[in-house]
């Protein structure tokens, strides 16, 4: 048994250990925020935080679970809220057809408020978008970045 | 033997909280499969390419993690994340090379999560060893990548012998450069390797990319002072600014006095199955003058008894290149 908390919540999850954080979170807990996309850690669709660090949950076991605390983009709005870079992302255009939209914001959770482009385009790197071109994605951040 | 996804091949699953307990599991189980950041690992163990019964988990390793300075240099625990190690103010301060090297591999993601000792010892990148046809490497009798329709821009221009997979590693050629001490461990007791004998060639063990062995653990990289604070550079070329492995890489370090060559080490990686000291390029401008002869000097021994095959002969112009401007010390960064 794996015991973790996952947005707050205490879970205990009885999962093969060498499953998918990504499958632990879509299949076994419902939280189908969190996308894949390449399944290799190209592109960064399924970040997530573990410990507050940005991972590619399509390359974390879940025996690695065992004591941590991981965020997912559910986790992030709070009574009925979104998170201000949430909000940035829907106001800015930052989201398109979606799918790269949860990573991209649990990558960019970390970035302080007034983050530079520089700052965010090394915080991004590790995430792909196949349709904005990217600069309405820096500009969401810019928005909405809060340090977390 | 068709590849079935859905269902994960058994088998036992150890998470040792001590070193000691490592290797004590290493000795009882022959083919035991150590998973670190699981990068890697996990890669193989997916595509169920490689199946190991048994696969021992050092994330509950305290002792594996960290870094610490020691004897005017550091020493890095083998499981420390690359993250950890590029923004560790004394590596950045005194071994900036080193820095650089870890803070460019795959991405931030990824190196939040992958180790120093992984990097190093991750197996190559060859797509058809990768996709488990059975070449050398993977204990048949042909290599898939060196025949005239093989697709083989990013493999061996030297020292290839029957494989011609190259070693992906950035780290592994800057710790090199900075004569560094790999601590491995096995139930027998502790041997101290010199990085630059830590990585074989096909012709040592066509099987393996480093001297470690079953039942053997890297524990920590010593990194000594010698180059500490001196003349550091680092490149690597690939086609994505991030994620991608290098075509080529470079790590130099250069101890100078004014504009005097006093000492220095030039390896480069992505170019065989190990990182390659340039030693005879690095005897002949020990005590010239830094300038653009003795670059051009150090380039054309650099690539000498290089061999290509169809689609990477653009590598040998490429690792001139970065050796002339490794001793130019010009691009995105030099100290």
């Amino acid at each position: 048994m794996i015991a973790c908390k996952v947005n707050g919540t205490s879970r205990r999850l009885n999962v093969h250990p060498m499953k998918r954080v990504l499958d632990v979170l879509r299949e076994d807990l419902g939280l189908t925020g969190t996308k894949e996309g390449c399944g290799e850690g190209e592109c960064g669709a399924c970040t997530v935080r573990i410990d507050g660090v940005p991972v590619n949950s399509c390359l974390v076991p879940a025996a690695h679970l065992d004591g941590v605390s991981v965020e997912t983009i559910e986790g992030l709005g709070a009574n009925g809220k979104l998170h201000p870079l949430q909000d940035a992302f829907v106001v800015e255009g930052g989201a398109q057809c979606g799918i790269c939209t949860p990573g991209m914001i649990m990558a960019a959770l970390q970035l302080p408020r007034g983050a530079s482009t520089v700052d965010i385009q090394a915080a991004l790197a590790g995430n792909l978008c196949r349709c904005t071109g990217y600069e309405a994605i820096y500009r969401s951040v810019k928005k909405g970045a809060r340090g977390r | 033997m068709p590849v079935i996804r859905d269902v994960m091949p058994a088998f036992e699953l150890f998470q040792p909280t001590s070193i000691a307990d490592t290797l004590g599991l290493l000795s009882r189980h022959d083919d035991a499969w150590i998973m670190a950041g699981g990068l890697d690992s996990f890669d193989w163990l997916k595509d169920r390419i490689k199946r190991p019964s048994v696969i021992i988990d050092l994330g509950g390793v305290g002792e594996l993690r960290g870094i610490r300075e020691a004897e005017g240099g550091v020493e890095i625990g083998a499981n420390t994340t690359l993250t950890e190690l590029s923004s560790h103010p004394v590596v950045r301060e005194k071994f900036r090379l080193l820095a650089e090297a870890a803070g460019i591999v795959g991405s931030p993601q990824i190196r939040n999560q992958g180790s120093i000792g992984g990097n190093l010892g991750q197996d190559t990148r060859c797509h058809y060893y990768r996709a488990g046809w059975p070449c050398y490497r993977a204990g048949g009798n042909i290599c898939y990548a060196d025949t005239p329709t093989a697709v083989n821009r990013e493999h061996a221009i030297l020292e290839a012998d029957r494989c011609v997979a190259v070693s992906p590693s950035d780290s592994a050629p800057a710790l090199i450069a900075l004569d560094a001490q790999m601590v491995v461990r096995n139930a027998d007791g502790e041997r101290i390797v010199a990085a630059r004998d830590f990585f074989i060639g096909p012709w040592l063990d066509i099987t393996r990319m480093t001297v470690l062995k079953q039942g053997d653990l890297l524990v920590s990289i010593r990194v000594p002072g010698t180059f500490a604070g001196k003349s550091h550079y680092f490149e690597k070329v690939r086609d994505r600014q991030v994620w991608d492995f290098p075509l080529v890489n470079i790590a130099a370090a250069m101890a100078t006095s004014g504009n005097t060559i006093d000492d220095v080490r030039l390896v480069v990686g992505g170019v065989a199955a190990r990182p390659i000291r340039l030693v005879a390029a690095e005897d002949a401008i020990r005590g010239r003058t830094r300038n653009e002869d003795t670059a051009q000097l150090a380039a054309d021994i650099a690539t000498r008894g290089a061999v290509t095959l169809r689609h990477n002969a653009y590598k040998v112009p490429l690792m001139q290149n970065l050796v002339k401007r490794a001793i130019r010390g010009e691009g995105a960064w030099t100290s």
